[in-house]
């Protein structure tokens, strides 16, 4: 996403990950206490702790977008600055947050009692599971029409078509790129808070997920949502296939490999790039 | 006001950053003793470190400010300078004092601590950041995963020295000398194989890549336990030993000895890779950096000297590989981490990118103060903190002066485009 404006990698989109998930972490932890709350009272806990990590992960990302890509951009450095920069960013924010929160993994408290809910083809499908696939298709249908539908969408997609030419036709740069960066750190801090609920939270959290989101990313087609949902699910299947032939020490190499490969034969993805276009 | 306001922020956060760790269960213990605390302000009298913090970042501020206004004075400086530098006596002097320096150090720094510090995370420092220097510096691709070329030539010293689970690589076990070639030849074989798929991609995509590539070499050699040693690696990395007719002589523990054998070749290497800066492949490389669509143009095969460059600069860490297994004489994947990849990035950042001489000053320096803190920790210091300061120097580095605290010569273009907002 916010490649697609910037057309830079968000190195630090891992710590913005990992922000979101602390910060539901930490909202969930003083609002429930020790008690499993039930019903109606889950919901809401759960849309709370979604709102802390989107809004965290907003927050950060404003807070790198000012620091550490702002200065480069009004200089116009070259593109290796900007990698660096981030790359600074990024590792600056994983061991500070490593040295404010430990570096001991913890796990999150439960806003509900996760059990079956039904089967599929004799699969059980978890509570959390169902969870996760509401939020992310209201996060993909929201966006989807954000992006091709309203203003804000209508000055990203210009930017990233040509930041000159948009500019020229009234469109904000700084406002448009600072706009897009709450919206892909929002993204981010919500998907940090789901996966925190699943698997805890540490410090280092980010890393494997964010360098499996850009796999996800790039075998759809960058820049193309339709795409990203597509590759993420291939990278998904993929690696839970591979899991019964190689050794599960090497899962992470499945994702790196899918990776290389797709650079080498198909770089712009399987659906083809499309910044600029549906975003 | 703004200006303030970025102070008051920034001098916080220095205070959060140098303030006791906090910890999961207390989420807020961390802050609240980096910035409520008592501090004694200079000695003189105690008060809340968040003020103290405040008062420091207001005083550096204003120092800052005055010397900007001063721009006379900069310029003065700035022409002495350079009249200083390029004049040819002054060069050669500085040069062969530095050499006596560096000749003489080991008689005067007598700790055990620093003369060991000296060649294991100095000099080696030194040979990995000449080595990045030619991929990022010289041939502008920013390669994130350089560790796995170090470990490649680690476990190809521990190979030909038969020290892991496999078999000796010509069957007999050598000593380290006869794997210096083997290192530099697998470190540049696997430089070939990774550049070939992947340098033509864009930067950014390039940098993901590598970075997956430094990953997964330390996953491999973390689990192929028959092969590699597993998790534990392996001890028992012999020393160097040269047994030439009637000369007969074995490195050991001491690192003294250790240090002129990394010093001289770190001495090759300097020289190795000035030569190539300013041979057809260096003047390729310039080329490629600024405008890879013109260099293809003029005839350059751009996918060709790319290779190049990570092969040279892998051969470098390879070669560092060799010199820290005999030295430590084992060899474990916790050596390699990405933390490590990122820490000799920072050398060449803060030395100057494409500079040799500010690469290998970057990486003194970064070092020194490195080991310094390791050796008498501040109160509140963690080691990991570390890369908190790494961090933010790469950010700072890039804001204010991205081409480093020794420009290249042969950059001037890029450094214009870099710093063309400093006045």
């Amino acid at each position: 996403m916010v490649y697609g404006v910037l057309r830079l990698i968000n190195f630090a989109h891992s710590e913005i990950f990992m922000v979101g998930g602390f910060a539901g972490f930490f909202v969930l932890k003083y609002t429930i206490g020790s008690s499993t709350p039930t019903g109606i009272s889950s919901v809401l806990l759960i849309i709370l702790g979604i709102l802390a990590g989107g809004t965290a992960g907003a927050l950060i990302a404003v807070l790198l977008e000012r620091v550490a890509y702002r200065p480069l951009r009004k200089r116009g450095a070259p593109k290796i600055a900007y990698l660096i920069s981030a790359i600074g960013a990024s590792y600056f924010l994983l061991n500070l947050a490593a040295k404010e929160f430990g570096r001991i993994g913890q796990s999150m408290v439960q806003p509900y009692t996760d059990h079956p809910v039904f089967t599929i083809f004799g699969a059980p499908v978890q509570m959390y599971t169902l969870i996760i696939f509401i939020v992310a298709a209201i996060m993909l249908v929201g966006l989807d029409r954000l992006v091709s539908a309203t203003k804000l969408g209508r000055g990203i997609r210009a930017v990233a078509q040509d930041s000159e030419t948009a500019s020229l036709m009234g469109v904000n740069i700084d406002k448009t790129i600072a706009l897009t960066f709450i919206l892909g750190g929002f993204l981010g801090g919500v998907a940090g808070f789901l996966y925190a609920m699943n698997v805890g939270v540490l410090y280092s959290m980010g890393f494997t997920p964010a360098l499996k989101a850009f796999t996800a990313a790039v075998l759809g087609g960058i820049g193309n949502l339709r795409g990203a949902v597509l590759g993420g699910v291939i990278l998904g299947v993929v690696e839970s296939f591979s899991v019964a032939f190689v050794d599960p020490a090497y899962i992470d190499v499945v994702a790196f490999a899918i990776l290389i490969l797709v650079l080498m034969f198909r770089p712009t993805g399987i659906l083809g790039e499309q910044i600029g276009r549906a975003a | 006001m703004k200006l303030l306001g970025a102070v008051f922020v920034l001098s916080e956060l220095t205070a959060v950053i140098t303030g006791p760790p906090g910890n999961p269960t207390h989420p807020w213990i961390g802050f609240h003793g980096s910035i409520v605390d008592q501090a004694s302000f200079l000695g003189l009298f105690n008060i809340q470190r968040w003020i103290a913090f405040f008062i420091y970042g207001l005083i550096v501020s204003g120092a800052v400010y005055v010397f900007r206004t001063q721009k006379q004075f900069i310029a003065q400086v700035r022409t002495a300078q350079r009249s200083v530098t390029s004049n040819k006596s002054v060069k050669i002097t500085t040069s062969i004092a530095t050499i006596t320096l560096v000749v003489l150090l080991p008689t005067l720094v007598a700790d055990p601590f620093w003369q060991n510090a000296m060649v294991s995370q100095i000099a080696v420092y030194v040979l990995l950041a000449l080595g990045l220097n030619v991929v990022v510096g010289f041939a502008g691709l920013l390669d994130l995963g350089f560790v796995a070329f170090y470990a490649v030539g680690a476990y190809a010293t521990a190979w030909c020295t038969g020290a892991l689970p496999l078999p000796a690589l010509f069957g007999v076990h050598l000593n380290p000398f006869y794997a210096i070639p083997v290192a530099i030849i697998l470190a540049m074989i696997s430089g070939i194989i990774l550049g070939i798929p992947t340098l033509r991609l864009r930067g950014d995509y390039l940098a993901i890549v590598t970075l997956g590539f430094g990953e997964i070499i330390t996953l491999f050699a973390n689990n192929l336990n028959g092969i590699t040693g597993g998790a534990m690696g392996t001890a028992q990395v012999p020393h160097f030993s040269v047994h030439v007719g009637p000369v007969n002589y074995v490195w050991g523990i001491p690192p003294v000895p250790y240090y002129y054998l990394t010093i001289a070749f770190v001495g090759i290497f300097i020289v190795a890779f000035s030569l190539l800066e300013h041979s057809r492949v260096g003047r390729a490389w310039t080329a490629i950096r600024e405008d890879e669509v013109a260099a293809e143009s003029v005839g350059i095969n751009p996918l060709k000297y790319k290779v190049m460059a990570f092969a040279i600069g892998a051969a470098s860490a390879g070669f560092a590989g060799v010199m820290t297994a005999a030295q430590t004489n084992y060899v474990t994947p916790a050596t390699f981490t990405l933390a490590l990849s990122i820490n000799i990035l920072v050398l060449v950042i803060f030395g100057g990118m494409g500079s040799i001489i500010g690469v290998v000053f970057g990486a003194v320096v970064i070092q020194t103060i490195t080991m310094y803190l390791i050796h008498n920790p501040p109160a509140g210091y963690q080691p990991q903190d570390l890369y908190i300061y790494i961090g933010a120097l790469l950010v700072i580095m890039m804001i204010f002066r991205p081409a480093g605290m020794i420009p290249a010569r042969r950059r001037s273009r890029t450094n214009a485009s870099l710093d063309s907002s400093q006045g």
